[in-house]
């Protein structure tokens, strides 16, 4: 029984998700093998190499697999797929992307968004966003799997030395081609894998307002969130939304700063280690799972507190 | 261009789902039904293309029991022309969504397939990827602009930091997210017109489709309950709070 898992990376940087990833592969047990599949990705490739736990790093390396296309991605995978009891990857935009494409191509059934592994064909995950856990078992011969990477405790990332192996790049599909990108530019950490969140919900009152939070997280060291509400209101992008249909983080501290609480945003969130809430309507359900609610006008309390840290 | 935009009936989202006692799955009896949200956002995309002049027919069809004839109706208020049922009880998992979908396309031969991104009671977001992979056409998920042009589309995507675009060959799989456009409210009217335009049912055998699932639900548990925590009358006690009990600050 061999794991295959499918590396997140920018070709010159690890993304942190992967090493939540292989922290699950090492849980279903047997040889973890790593795919780097990017241009110029060698240094993300040696990164792989270093993480605990991994057995080897398989290398693709081509211009078809610079932007990420999902059809030459899974056209790699696949070439790989025979060798292997296990297929998995970030449940992140582009795992989320790529593996279905993958397990239909197999004939398999894909598990999303895995939980907890359970045994090495039994596992649990999220459903009807996060108001149930079903556990399920698959009777395929390959496991394509997504992992829902706050749920795993990452491995070490140094401390292994896997040899790095490098196979040819699939060729290009010729169906998709990348026009462009927009990433927001920022200091501050990914949402996903943030030790602290600082999010604004539809009581922030405009974009403008959104701005307060900016010291709070600084001072935190926070990435910025936001509810859908306050997304699909247009004071932040979509790229912050946490909740069922954004995000879904567990930080060490997440602040939920004039958000109620709806079920979709409590299902992005509720997993965080420490939660606080500021808002000013006591009876918000985002008190029902915070750890520490303060009832204050959030124009005066999120400022106080910036400068209290 | 015929657009084919596949629709699932789920329990609506504004109801808070029960687990059963006997762990075996939710409560859905005597429970609201609707479509799922990003699939209505499907539904208006493709409708909005037929607007535009860019489609010229749009066909919905959904996979499951014959209530989902009521969300085919949905579509068709919002301004499908007409739709297709693949009538079954049994339970359907997304790689047999996929092949009987297929088997559609394979009949209906649209040019472009828009669904949602995901549905809200299963949560796997796998369909249209699936879709895709099954007919060797290209895919763009979770899309916030969609742009026909010729034999192209030019599509916007949410990925986690930022937005791309891609530009795909027809015919191409498009799903939607939240941001693509707002649907618009059914009116009576419409709805009226909905209830004499053509909807056609099938079955899976007559598509010659195996849909057994692949996935053995074992149970169905609630999640662990977070409790609520205490009510800080100040921010120097939150402060206080965080740094000498939490440890977090």
């Amino acid at each position: 029984m061999s794991v295959l898992v499918i590396a997140e990376h920018d070709n010159a940087q690890l993304k942190g998700a992967t090493l939540n990833v292989i922290a699950a592969a090492a849980k279903i047990g047997g040889d973890v093998h790593v795919l780097v599949m990017g241009a110029g990705a060698q240094a993300a490739a040696d990164q792989a190499a270093k993480a605990v736990g991994v057995a080897k790093v398989i290398l693709a390396d081509g211009a078809s697999l610079a932007e990420g296309l999902a059809e030459n991605l899974a056209a790699q995978v696949l070439g790989l797929a025979s060798a292997y009891s296990h297929i998995l990857f970030a449940a992140t935009s582009t795992g989320k992307n790529v593996a279905p494409r993958v397990a239909a191509k197999l004939d398999v059934a894909q598990i999303s968004d895995i939980i907890s592994v359970e045994s090495a064909d039994t596992f649990a995950r999220p459903i009807y966003a996060g108001n149930a856990i079903a556990t399920v078992q698959s009777q395929d011969a390959v496991k394509v799997i997504t992992v829902r990477t706050t749920a795993f405790d990452p491995v070490a990332a140094e401390g292994g030395q896997a040899a790095v192996e490098s196979v040819a790049a699939a060729a290009d599909s010729g169906l998709s081609a990348f026009v462009g990108r927009e990433l927001a530019k920022s200091d501050r950490p990914e949402l996903a894998g943030a030790a602290a969140v600082v999010s604004g919900g539809r009581g922030m009152g405009s974009a403008d307002n959104f701005k307060i939070l900016e010291p709070l997280a600084d001072k935190l060291g926070a990435a910025l969130g936001a509810s859908r509400a306050a997304v699909d209101a247009g004071y932040a992008p979509n790229d912050w939304q946490v909740g069922q249909t954004g995000k879904i983080v567990a930080p060490q501290l997440y602040v939920a700063v004039g958000i109620s609480g709806a079920i979709q945003h409590l299902a992005g969130m509720k997993d965080s280690k420490v939660i606080v809430a500021i808002n000013k309507d006591a009876e918000a359900p985002i008190f029902g799972v915070a750890d520490y609610g303060l009832v204050a006008d959030l124009f005066q309390a999120v400022p106080e507190l910036a400068k209290s840290l | 261009m015929k657009v084919l935009v596949p629709v699932k009936r789920v329990v609506d989202y504004n109801v808070k789902v029960r687990v059963k006692s006997d762990q075996t799955g939710v409560d859905v009896a005597n429970v609201k039904m609707s479509m799922n949200p990003f699939d209505e956002i499907a539904v208006e995309e493709a409708t909005r293309l037929k607007e535009s002049g860019a489609a010229t027919e749009v066909v919905a069809v959904s996979c499951g029991v014959q209530q989902a004839q009521e969300t085919l109706r949905t579509a068709m208020a919002i301004g499908a022309d007409r739709s297709v049922l693949v009538q079954t009880d049994a339970e359907l998992q997304p790689l047999a969504v996929a092949k009987l979908l297929k088997a559609l396309v394979d009949k209906e031969q649209p040019q472009l397939v828009i669904l949602g991104k995901q549905a809200i009671d299963d949560d796997a977001n796998q369909t249209g990827q699936m879709l895709a992979a099954l007919l060797d056409w290209p895919q763009a998920t979770f899309a916030s602009k969609v742009d026909v042009a010729g034999d192209k589309v030019k599509v916007t995507r949410e990925i986690d930091g930022g937005l791309e675009t891609l530009e795909l060959k027809l015919p191409a799989i498009v799903t939607t997210d939240l941001r693509l456009n707002e649907p618009r409210y059914v009116t009576l009217p419409n709805i009226m017109k909905a209830k004499k335009k053509p909807l056609d049912t099938v079955t899976p055998e007559a598509l010659s489709v195996d849909v057994t699932p692949r996935l053995k639900t074992l149970k169905v548990t609630e999640p662990p309950v977070r409790s609520a925590g205490v009510v800080v009358p100040d921010v120097a006690a939150l402060v206080d709070k965080l740094k000498n009990e939490a440890k977090v600050v």
